[in-house]
């Protein structure tokens, strides 16, 4: 459809006010709230997120045309929610107690909230229990720490290790990040994947829903 | 003439320490930590309590700094001094905290423990231009929470040199002002002679975690030395302006001086930082880049200008090779902060965003800093007018090898490299065994390692050093040491 691929092609320049135009326009031309933000603005993001993968655009272009799928996206919302459809996953995102380095968290809430998931991001300096209670309130998919810490990095098994406690590992999926982790770490202490960049935890949390 | 490079005009200094004064009492500084809120709120700082957001007045900022000392002096283990941070002066400081090292035998980056750290500080005892160690490598054999203090104790317990340092937590303060305390045998002694200096970062923008803060409160307490790491990232965490990321680099350093001058008026500081361009392309912070080295060089002359000693993360390398890249950014930056006269040049060693460690590349980034110690000395004349005399004598021999006048300046006046800079011709190489750089550097490192001798410590401290490790390790539940020799 015409509108669809405007949409797209908007938000992959970054022009967040034609983007809003346009959502606002399909929206009166009656097309679906869901079939909007599949085909047009999350179709967009996906173009956005590949051309970054390949160093075609750079991290400012990501967040101009984020800025413009949110544009669309708080149109959308508010239909969405009242259609009962729900959101394509929602992760609960935040940096370990005893950590303030947020900088990379932040960058890939982002991204996250780019490719059109829902992110509750907890900030920095929270305590294990934070993660699981917010992750069970929200009915979350996925929870997302991040430490830069070599001394914080043990808090990362906490909160794991408070998921099986409160029943809900395994269910939840939880994905680590920070410059003094890998994959081995996180085998280590039972997350359910290592994400080096906020590109990998996209496709990451896109395979954990995809299965789930 | 001491060969000088300026980056600013005094004209745009006092521009940016001016604004930067405005920022601090416009909108003002975050703290996260009540004992500082109130030490500033006594001293007449008004505080929003709500938001922790602290105003500081011009007044307060400047009285601030004139109660900073000048420049300070850094003492050996034995007391002996070691360091000069003052006026023009240049010492080089290894890289510090890196989580990785380079292994040379597999030539991959992998996790450190004990032995690394142990052949670290035996090394570091072997280089010849860096003046200070640090702990520059984070063991993963120790629980977490004593990887700072434990990094310390081998320090101190392995080279004499002065020590840069920090906590990552309140707490691991006390244990690490203890083994300095046991080492000058008295909190006074300490005082008249700093064995370290902390790292202490502001957030950014124009914030102080609790931790941070604390630390600055706990250093000035005892007088140990503190380095301000004010790290604004350009265009993402920072103006993307070089002049704009020096205003909000001024104003987080100016913070941090207001809070340890209060805590106690004459507390020792340096007006450091690790600023760097955000590379927006692969999201780093790239120690390497040009622009970083700029953005420290000026910062380091707007300290100079409030009159402080200076210090700055340049010198290192973002490569995670010891490869070209290493070497070229290494130099690059350790040239530009020299003839900047940055008191304490932190970098050498460092690899991958201050992330890896390697022992060759120390070896390598020592032979750096002896040529730049050479080039501050700059060029002057040693009986050379008149000149007749010498180039009569030269007609006269056919050369000058073994003139007096050669003899008694060869050694001060040409800088020779070590075995790490190949000056062979094509044919002497090739029958030494063609060997590349990084052959020659774990040579050397495995040479200096070899001669080894430890600093004599009394076993009394020793023993005293060890409890307190031990003490420290079975709070965070490790019964025993890593064997450290
Ligand atoms: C900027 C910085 C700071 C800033 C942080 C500002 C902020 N708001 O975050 C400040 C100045 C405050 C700071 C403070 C300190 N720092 Co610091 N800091 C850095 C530095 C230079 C860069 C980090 C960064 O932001 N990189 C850019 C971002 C984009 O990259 P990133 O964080 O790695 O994130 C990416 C990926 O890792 C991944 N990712 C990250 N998180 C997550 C989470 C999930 C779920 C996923 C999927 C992916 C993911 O995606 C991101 C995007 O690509 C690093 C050096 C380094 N090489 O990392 C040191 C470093 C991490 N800091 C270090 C230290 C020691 C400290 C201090 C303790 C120093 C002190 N004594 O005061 C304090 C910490 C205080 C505390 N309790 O937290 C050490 C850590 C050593 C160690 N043993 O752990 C480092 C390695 C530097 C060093 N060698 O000394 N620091």
């Amino acid at each position: 459809m015409e509108i669809l691929k405007q949409i797209s092609e908007s938000l992959e320049k970054g022009d967040f006010n034609r983007v809003g135009e346009l959502t606002q326009q399909a929206l009166d031309q009656g097309l679906d709230p869901k079939v909007i933000l599949d085909d047009g603005l999350i179709a967009g993001m996906s173009i956005v997120g590949q051309k970054f993968k390949v160093h075609e655009i750079f991290l400012p272009d990501v967040l101009l045309a984020a800025k413009a799928m949110y544009a669309g996206m708080d149109l959308l919302k508010p239909l969405m929610i009242k259609e009962n459809i729900p959101s394509i996953g929602k992760v609960v995102m935040g940096t370990v107690q005893g950590d303030l380095h947020d900088i990379g968290k932040n960058l890939v809430s982002i991204m996250l909230k780019g490719a059109g998931l829902d992110v509750i991001d907890l900030g920095n300096d929270v305590p294990p229990a934070k993660f699981v209670d917010t992750a069970i309130s929200e009915n979350a998919d996925v929870i997302g720490i991040s430490t830069l810490l070599t001394t914080t990095m043990p808090v990362m098994g906490e909160v794991v290790e408070m998921a099986k406690e409160r029943g809900v590992y395994g269910k939840v999926k939880i994905i680590v990040g920070g410059a003094p982790l890998n994959a081995d770490y996180a085998e280590q202490i039972g997350a359910d994947a290592y994400c080096f960049d906020g590109v990998n935890a996209v496709d990451c949390v896109k395979r954990f829903l995809g299965a789930g | 003439m001491r060969p000088t490079l300026r980056f600013l005009s005094d004209q745009l200094i006092e521009q940016i320490v001016s604004e930067a004064q405005e920022l601090l009492s416009k909108i003002g500084v975050e703290i996260h930590n009540d004992n500082v809120t109130s030490l500033l709120a006594d001293n007449g700082a008004r505080v929003d309590n709500e938001k922790k957001r602290v105003f500081i007045s011009r007044d307060l900022i400047e009285s601030c700094v004139k109660a900073a000392p000048k420049a300070f002096k850094l003492y050996d283990v034995f007391g002996e001094e070691a360091v000069d941070l003052s006026g023009y002066n240049i010492n080089f400081v290894p890289g510090s905290a890196s989580i990785n090292i380079l292994d040379y035998e597999s030539d991959r980056i992998r996790r450190p423990v004990t032995s690394d750290i142990v052949d670290f500080t035996k090394l570091m005892s072997g280089m010849q231009y860096i003046d200070s160690q640090a702990t520059s490598i984070v063991p993963s054999d120790v629980p977490e929470k004593i990887s700072d203090s434990y990094r310390l104790y081998l320090s101190l317990i392995h080279c004499s040199k002065p020590v840069v340092t920090g906590a990552f937590t309140i707490d691991a303060f006390n244990v690490m002002k203890d083994m300095q305390v046991a080492i000058r045998r008295s909190r006074d002694e300490l005082k008249s002679k700093p064995l370290t200096i902390f790292s202490c970062c502001p957030t950014a923008p124009l914030k102080w975690s609790n931790v941070t803060s604390q630390n600055l409160l706990d250093c000035a307490e005892y007088f140990i030395p503190v380095e301000y790491i004010s790290m604004p990232l350009t265009g993402f965490m920072a103006p993307v302006t070089l002049v704009g990321t020096l205003i909000q680099h001024t104003a987080e350093t100016l913070s941090g001086i207001v809070i340890s001058q209060l805590a106690n008026p004459g507390a020792p500081v340096l007006y450091g930082g690790s600023p760097s361009v955000f590379d927006i392309r692969y999201e780093t912070t790239p120690m390497g880049d040009v622009g970083t080295m700029m953005i420290d060089c000026a910062y380091n002359e707007v300290g100079k200008h409030l009159g402080l000693p200076t210090q700055a993360y340049i010198g290192l390398s973002d490569s995670k090779q010891l490869d070209a890249q290493a070497g070229l950014e290494t130099s690059m930056g350790a040239t530009l902060a020299a003839l900047s006269g940055i008191n304490s040049i932190s970098g050498p060693g460092m690899l991958d965003f201050e992330s890896c460690f390697s022992l060759e590349k120390l070896v390598v980034d020592n032979e750096i800093c002896g040529m730049i110690q050479r080039m501050v000395q700059g060029i002057e004349p040693k009986e050379d007018f008149p000149c007749l005399p010498h180039f009569e004598e030269m007609m006269k021999e056919q050369h000058l090898l073994i003139y007096d006048h050669t003899r008694k300046y060869l050694k001060s006046e040409i800088h020779f490299p070590g075995n790490v800079i190949n000056r062979a011709n094509k044919a002497r190489w090739e029958e030494e065994g063609s060997l590349t750089l990084r052959e020659r550097a774990h040579k050397e490192v495995e040479r200096i390692i070899e001669g080894y001798e430890a600093p004599e410590l009394s076993e009394e401290i020793i023993m005293e050093l060890r409890n307190l490790m031990e003490t420290e390790a079975k709070k965070h539940g490790m019964d025993r040491l890593p064997v450290s020799d």
